[in-house]
């Protein structure tokens, strides 16, 4: 109560201050200066001056391999789709440094909220392959019961929200959520990932407007990649990005280069303190670009040339960390090769165990609708399965199974 | 007459409709340039440019919102929302706005000449988000029409007509025929009456009623139980709202049996306000209670998507079952 009317006051004392003009005088759109936080050079070194995050070289290690099982995961499981042996997939080819980066600057009680590109995040935070697989395979395994397409995870164990196709929908979401942690006194944040094209839905507006208001810890973290799906980001804005709106809400904003890990882990870590130390939102806006297609549902040669593509490939985040790594000697070659067989090897070998796994059986058509199953769907359930048994060759996945 | 698919002839008809009216304008996301996810609007823009065939922000809401004013302007808005899973956070836009600007206007202003094109449905192991089938909400509401074309030829004549009804439409495309439906279609304009259902195949023992991509599986069901000797009528709905009751409850009288199939859950889907219609209509020519055969009540699955499905063998048994009622 005493901080909030101090604050109105504040604000008061901010419009007295406004200079008084006699004249219309508009001020322009683009007026904020954004400042780009970079820290390491594509290189290996670091930018004198630099303030790292705090980081040690197991660390630093756990990050780099995290960067490095994303890469390989992304490479074998868009070639599975190829193959037709998961439906879909999407990867994050070229800004993986923004989800696993965030993910390590936090602590593992802080709550990930996140679009569908950053299953970088997941990683870093321990989510087995296993999981992965099975998730995309929906086989029976699957924490989520084979119930939404491929790279929709979610664990509560690990505090990563599962993934929700309409977009922009868990940015009023993470306001909430951080504002019950923030009740409840709990050493914990929310981190709140999406697109600079989810950015446009009015769930953008809202969600920060409400956190804002409500001074609610949470970390809205926009991965502007230049791209929702074909459309590039000057025709979703015409703004200066998405930090500028940080601005628009009273939020404190920070730009940083997304492909530069120790700039995402710097901006992540005071991000957090902060957050927790005031209990107010901060926006961080990383910049990147998505080098791969949107998902293998799309050919991105319809909207853009190889030349821009080729542009990007200059700017790799893991290639940049491998760099600092070897200056550091925290890493070698050897390392690197074995690796990358390993992770290559072990991907394959995940692939072929979790498509063997049975689908989810039936009975899972009707659970957690709601917390019971009610007695119309039960019955719905029950006229089900002596249809399935009457025509078993029509549903060869349920058939056998019929509990 | 050519071949084509019923993305092929819904671009067609867009680019008719652009060719003779200026203020005809085609947006939503990835519309532009890259023609739509589907591309549906492909080639567009090169012909009309950027300024009548363009992509927008990714806001649903604004999409309609937007199309809602150029329509009360005097455009004629076709906007494009990429999937029917997606088409709720405009919801208040068109449920509110849409659907009663000429009616709480008394007539001053109207949004009579939008048109909404969104795909619908499922069968592409899409799960939860993009299998949805929400013509049932949309019809709840007075003041909106509503149609869903079945393949290429329909799909041209009715996008055509409710571009230029002057009513808010929400045209439904079922997106997997998108590709999947190929068909003999005239090159040159016509129009397929909105509010007419579609008499596709007349019988004698039961008449079976659906809309978009379900007909399809209707009709297969229709064949199997043609071997058993029961003689289908099959009814295409083409505009859910307002729907031809005298054309069902006709043939209802004539057949004395009705099912009705839709891809939407059971409970509160549009088979039930038909169900109710036409037992009202019809109470002493039925032989049988009406069959439903819809989704579950539940979500869209993923995995037990071929468990979930009206499929033509539930169809099928549900003849069988009004038959030996
Ligand atoms: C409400 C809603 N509208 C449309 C879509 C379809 N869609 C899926 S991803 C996408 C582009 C998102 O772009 P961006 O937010 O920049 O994330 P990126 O894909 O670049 O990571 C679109 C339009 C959706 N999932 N939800
Ligand atoms: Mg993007």
């Amino acid at each position: 109560m005493q901080g909030l009317q101090q604050e109105k006051a504040m604000n008061t004392e901010i419009y007295k201050e406004s200079q008084v003009v006699h004249t219309p005088t508009f001020i322009d759109g683009h007026s904020v200066e954004i400042p780009i936080l970079k820290i390491l050079k594509e290189d290996g070194t670091v930018y004198s001056g630099a303030e790292l995050p705090e980081i040690d070289q197991v660390k630093a290690t756990k990050v780099y391999k995290a960067l490095a099982f994303h890469r390989v995961l992304d490479e074998r499981m868009v070639a599975a789709q190829r193959q037709g042996r998961v439906s879909f997939y999407m990867a994050a080819l070229g800004e993986e440094a923004a989800s696993v980066g965030g993910a390590a600057g936090l602590e593992d009680q802080d709550m990930i909220m996140a679009q569908y590109r950053e299953q970088g995040a997941l990683i870093y935070r321990g989510f087995s392959l296993e999981n992965l697989m099975n998730q995309m395979f929906s086989n029976e395994k699957d924490l989520g019961k084979g119930r939404q397409m491929p790279i929709h995870y979610g664990s509560s164990e690990l505090n990563y929200m599962t993934i929700s196709s309409p977009l922009g929908t868990q940015i009023p979401q993470a306001a909430g959520y951080a504002y019950g942690q923030k009740l409840q006194g709990k050493d914990a944040v929310t981190i709140c990932y999406f697109g600079e094209g989810a950015a446009s839905e009015g769930d953008f507006h809202a969600g920060l407007n409400m956190a804002a208001v409500h001074r609610a810890p949470v970390i809205f973290f926009c991965r502007n990649n230049g791209y929702a799906i074909s459309t590039p980001s000057d025709e979703q804005y015409v703004g200066n990005g998405i930090a500028s709106r940080g601005v628009g809400y009273g939020i404190k904003t920070i730009r940083i280069d997304g492909n530069d890990i120790l700039a995402v882990l710097k901006a992540t870590q005071t991000a957090r303190s902060y957050a927790l130390a005031e209990q107010k939102p901060v926006i961080i806006e990383a910049m990147s670009y998505r080098l791969g297609a949107h998902s293998t549902s799309d050919d991105p040669s319809g909207y853009r040339t190889k030349e821009e593509e080729e542009k990007w490939h200059m700017h790799d985040p893991i290639l940049r960390m491998k760099n600092w790594m070897l200056a550091q000697k925290w890493w070698d070659e050897t390392q690197e090769t074995e690796l990358y067989e390993k992770l290559r090897e072990q991907v394959l070998a995940a692939v072929k165990v979790a498509e063997k796994i049975d689908k989810p059986p039936v009975e899972d058509l009707v659970t957690d609708v709601y917390d019971q199953v009610p007695a119309h769907l039960q019955k719905q359930l029950d006229e089900l399965k002596v249809h399935i048994k009457k025509y078993p060759e029509a549903y060869p996945f349920t058939a056998g199974r019929i509990k | 007459m050519a071949q084509m698919n019923l993305l092929q002839a819904i671009n067609n008809a867009l680019d008719i409709v652009m060719a003779e009216n200026d203020s005809a304008l085609c947006f939503g996301e990835d519309v532009g340039h890259f023609g739509g996810v589907f591309r549906a609007t492909s080639g567009l823009q090169e012909k009309y440019g950027k300024a009548r065939c363009f992509n927008t922000p990714l806001v649903e809401q604004g999409i309609i919102g937007f199309a809602n004013g150029l329509a009360a302007q005097g455009s004629t808005p076709i906007a494009e929302i990429q999937f029917a899973d997606y088409i709720f956070p405009a919801f208040d836009q068109i449920v509110n706005e849409s659907a009663k600007f000429r009616y709480r206007s008394g007539n001053e202003f109207n949004v009579g000449k939008l048109t909404i094109r969104t795909p619908y449905g499922g069968g592409i192991a899409g799960g939860l988000y993009h299998s949805q089938s929400p013509e049932a909400y949309f019809a709840h509401t007075p003041g909106l029409k509503i149609v869903v074309p079945r393949n290429p030829y329909q799909a041209k004549g009715l996008l055509l007509a409710s571009i230029r009804d002057d009513n808010p439409v929400v045209f439904f495309e079922p997106k997997r025929l998108y590709r999947a439906s190929v068909g003999e279609v005239p090159v040159e304009d016509y129009q397929l009456p909105l509010g007419k259902a579609d008499i596709m195949q007349t019988g004698t023992d039961i008449t079976l009623l659906a809309w978009g991509a379900q007909l399809e599986i209707v009709e297969k069901a229709a064949d199997k139980a043609s071997a058993d000797g029961i003689s289908c009528e099959i009814i295409d709905l083409r505009t859910i709202l307002p729907w031809d009751v005298d054309t069902v409850a006709n043939s209802v009288r004539k057949t004395g049996r009705l099912l009705v199939s839709q891809e939407a859950p059971l409970t509160a889907g549009f088979a039930s306000e038909i169900a109710a219609t036409i037992q009202q209509e019809c109470f002493l020519h039925l032989e049988s209670p009406i069959e439903r055969v819809c989704g579950f009540d539940t979500p869209y699955p993923l995995s037990l998507e071929k468990e979930y499905v009206a499929d033509h063998l539930k169809i099928y048994e549900a003849i069988k079952r009004s038959i030996n009622y």
